[in-house]
């Protein structure tokens, strides 16, 4: 069962934070964000791979299955850690509150 | 995308000068050569801003190019008996044995078999996931018949099941008995059934437990459709035996009146600690195991009387098969090195190139094994360091396929970053697991070997930890130029604390967490006979592991009670099979870290590292020496994993968990995120407080202390320590620090 802590989609602010640092470390009300983001299934949960050494990343989905590669959304390349952890906010942000993450 | 293509193990992982060293290689097709050199390793860590890959050739017989190829990997356990006596003139026959299948809905899989294919003559016992029990019978003519029972097997429960053949009149009966008791079970049975013409049940092909055969390779049969679980007592007969009969043969002694009657009846609780698997019948018929199936595991009969195998062999008369167990790849070996005589002692690797493929394996030419016993300058190697590399440890991360399964991503609070070399132990899985991963079945990993690709144990590998991260310690040495030897935990196994003797000071690297009883004492006796160690990590010494001198590469290790750990073994299963001892814990063993080094494992966290704060111990006069030369209040504040010398994985000093009352805490460092987390040993009842934030135990600590006979101990506390010792050219206050205490670690003056 994935973890029950809401995200409430009003909360633009900790999305701003996010955006504007990434890695953090975070806020601890971001952080409870964070980590109901990255607690998902194994199986489909969005990693990076390594298409240029500390230069270029894909992003993929991991099978979750020993033996059983990854499959890589050709369509997204990033060349910093930093877009990939924005761009994957967002994603995760629309999935899991049912609205996109709009931000002016 | 870049993809990964060619990987290796040696045969070896130190060897002295003069000695012999091969190396088995397998390449992706499309990869048909590869070039081969022997290298000295100074640096590892290529991430932008870090020291860079860096390596020295070594003048060898061994640099040429050498024809790529596929080298076949035969992996999963099971045991042979090769044919005999025991087995000549079958014609009516029984089959038994106690099973505890983990994957019986996964697909067929085989109890026992001995059983020649293509002549249409043997037998064998199969559990189905639709019927439950089959039986096979050859009938003589290249055709096999099948009965099933036609029940399905529930999972991790234990059963009694059999099966019989008379060739009298053909009849066939196949039982399988729940041996627990539960209300609507519909898995036990039994089912009759009336063999069509005469069975030809004897053949000259080898028996097989847990596994079928129809090929031999490596001069063994090659075990397919292997049963995941446990087997107890398989027992052979050349009788159609009644269920009375048979329920006599599942524990103790073959009774005197079935003795003419059984083939084979064996014993899964003796010789724990070896390879063999003993037939107590009178016709001997023993046989071995393959790749390191779990042994001293729970019987069907175990009833918690006692925790140890040694104390009650008969209630752990059962093997764990797995399908996906790996002892050695016996790959054909590409080139061998004899090691040259004057060969420096060092960090050396077999680096492999073929266009943008590039591969090392990493092995140690340590100091010569005899010195001439004379007590002279002979007895003293060149260097009066010795860098301890943690083979170890090195054995139990290999080939962890956690970053690949699931991302780790709460354990790093990143996103997960998958390398080609990830990518490629993935599609891997015949190079078996680390000691972090389940087996197939969900059994957790407690055997590994180094006789196979370790994909991660790579000086260039981009997760920085162990070898990846321990360059650091080898860039730095080699930027000090301080003349330093090179051993290994398993050198230090087998040689004791004489081989620590040899040198004023000796130097971990920054994780070395598994420790073998002798590797401890050596270390131990090492400290209090007047040697200066110096820790150079974190969570050190901290599970007991064990070695079998009969099985070179091999290494065992339960993870008990508790423990920051990723399985459990099961209650019962504390105690591992190759010695005998307690395992799990060196703590629960009542030999603490912190008794040994100052500080023992607090704190884990994997986002980002912090820094240390000098504490009012460091201006003892004691500790005078380890800030020679600096004002600074905070210390690594930087470094090249996490941004900090305090990360990853922290000890703390502790009075009660025996740091020696006269240890000095010189700085302890603060502010860790609350992706730091105390270790579950350390807590009782789970509190809000456990991260890094709000949990005032979740530090570091630096620890000096003086030992027995002007000896001393030196203890970073830190697996990120060494990480920033590259900072600013090595121009920063960890590198300082750590210089100031070797320089007076290799000063022979002893500490009062």
């Amino acid at each position: 069962m994935p973890s029950q802590y809401p995200i409430d989609p009003s909360r633009t602010d900790l999305a701003r934070e996010f955006m504007a640092n990434p890695m953090g470390p975070h806020s601890a009300a971001l952080q409870r964000i964070v980590t109901r983001m990255r607690d998902t299934e194994a199986a489909g949960r969005y990693v990076l791979v390594t298409r240029v050494p500390y230069q270029e990343w894909g992003l993929a989905q991991l099978s979750g299955q020993r033996g059983v590669d990854l499959t890589v959304l050709e369509d997204q390349v990033f060349t910093s850690i930093e877009d990939a952890e924005r761009a994957v906010f967002r994603m995760r942000w629309e999935l899991i509150t049912g609205s996109p993450l709009v931000l002016d | 995308m870049l993809e990964k293509k060619i990987a290796g193990y040696s045969d070896e992982i130190s060897v002295a000068p003069g000695e012999r060293i091969r190396f088995m290689v397998s390449c992706e097709p499309g990869v048909d050569r590869y070039q081969a050199d022997i290298v000295r390793l100074i640096s590892g860590d290529h991430q932008p801003g870090g020291p860079g890959y860096r390596d020295e050739l070594l003048p060898t017989s061994v640099s040429g190019e050498y024809p790529g190829r596929v080298q076949e990997t035969y992996y999963g356990s099971y045991a042979v008996v090769p044919h005999g006596p025991a087995f000549d003139g079958l014609s009516s026959l029984s089959l038994q044995a106690s099973i505890f299948p983990t994957l019986p809905g996964l697909r067929r899989a085989c109890i026992i078999s001995k059983m020649d294919i293509d002549a249409g003559r043997g037998f064998a016992l199969w559990t189905d996931p639709a019927h439950g029990l089959v039986l096979q019978l050859g009938d003589g003519d290249g055709g096999i018949r099948e009965f099933a029972l036609g029940r399905p097997l529930v999972a991790r429960e234990w059963y009694l099941v059999n099966a019989t053949y008379d060739a009298a009149n053909g009849e066939v009966h196949l039982r399988q008995r729940l041996l627990d008791s539960y209300a609507r079970d519909t898995s036990s049975g039994e089912s009759s059934h009336s063999s069509d013409g005469t069975a030809a049940v004897g053949c000259g092909a080898p028996l097989l437990i847990a596994a079928a055969s129809r090929e031999e390779a490596r001069g063994k049969p090659v075990g397919e459709m292997i049963f995941n679980g446990r087997i107890e007592r398989p027992v052979v007969a050349s009788r159609a035996l009644e269920p009375g009969e048979l329920e006599t043969l599942r524990y103790g002694p073959v009774p005197p009146s079935l003795r003419s009657d059984i083939c084979a009846a064996w014993d899964f609780g003796q010789a724990f600690e070896t390879d063999d698997i003993i037939d107590i019948s009178p016709n001997r018929a023993n046989g071995r195991l393959i790749n390191l199936p779990i042994r001293a595991v729970r019987g069907s009969n175990w009833s918690g009387s006692e925790l140890s195998f040694t104390h009650a062999p008969d209630q752990y008369a059962a093997i764990h098969f797995l399908d996906d167990s790996l002892y050695d790849c016996e790959w054909d070996a590409d080139f061998e090195l004899e090691v040259p005589a004057d060969t420096p002692s060092g960090l050396y690797a077999a680096r492999l190139r073929s266009g943008d493929q590039e591969d090392h394996i990493t092995f140690v030419v340590r100091p010569p094994r005899e010195l001439n016993g004379r007590g002279d300058a002979g007895d003293r190697p060149g260097a009066s360091l010795a860098l301890l590399i943690p083979t170890a440890s090195y054995m139990a991360y290999g080939n962890a396929r956690g970053g690949m399964e699931t991302g780790n991503e709460l354990l790093s609070n990143h996103l997960a970053v998958i390398s080609p070399e990830m990518r490629y132990l993935n599609d891997h899985p015949e190079y078996g697991n680390s000691m972090y991963d389940d087996h197939n079945d969900g059994t957790g990993v407690c055997y590994s070997s180094r006789l196979r690709p370790l994909i991660n144990i790579r000086p260039t590998h981009p997760w920085l930890w162990q070898l990846s991260a321990d360059m650091h310690i080898v860039e730095w040495l080699e930027a000090q130029e301080i003349a330093f030897d090179v051993i290994t935990d398993e050198d230090m196994h087998q040689d004791g604390v004489s081989l620590l003797e040899r040198y004023s000071c000796v130097m971990t690297c920054s994780h070395p967490e598994y420790y073998s009883t002798p590797m401890w004492d050596a270390v131990h006796a090492f400290t209090q006979r007047g040697g200066r160690l110096m820790y150079m990590g974190g969570n050190g010494f901290y599970w007991r592991v064990a070695y079998r001198d009969d099985k070179p590469g091999a290494m065992e290790m339960r993870r008990t009670e508790d423990g920051s750990r990723s399985w459990a073994s099961e209650p019962g299963e504390y105690y591992m099979a190759f010695t005998g001892e307690y395992g799990g814990l060196w703590w629960r063993a009542g030999r603490t870290p912190q008794s040994l080094v100052g500080n023992g494992f607090i704190a884990q966290g994997f986002d980002h590292s912090s820094y240390f704060r000098r504490t009012a111990d460091s201006h003892d006069p004691r500790a005078a020496f380890i800030f020679a030369d600096i004002d600074d209040e905070i210390i690594g504040d930087f470094g090249l994993i996490g941004n900090g010398a305090a990360g990853l994985e922290l000890d703390s000093a502790s009075r009660a968990y025996g740091t020696p009352p006269h240890a000095l805490v010189v700085a302890t460092s603060e502010q860790h995120t609350d992706a730091y987390i105390r270790v579950n040993e350390d807590i009782g009842h789970m509190l809000l407080s456990i991260g890094g934030q709000d949990d005032p135990q979740v530090h570091a600590d630096v620890v000096f202390f003086e030992t027995p006979r002007g000896g001393a101990v030196f203890s970073t506390g830190s697996i990120g320590w060494s990480s920033a010792l590259f900072h600013n050219d090595h121009d920063n206050n960890v590198s300082r620090l750590t210089r100031n205490v070797l320089d007076r670690f290799l000063d022979p003056t002893p500490f009062d």
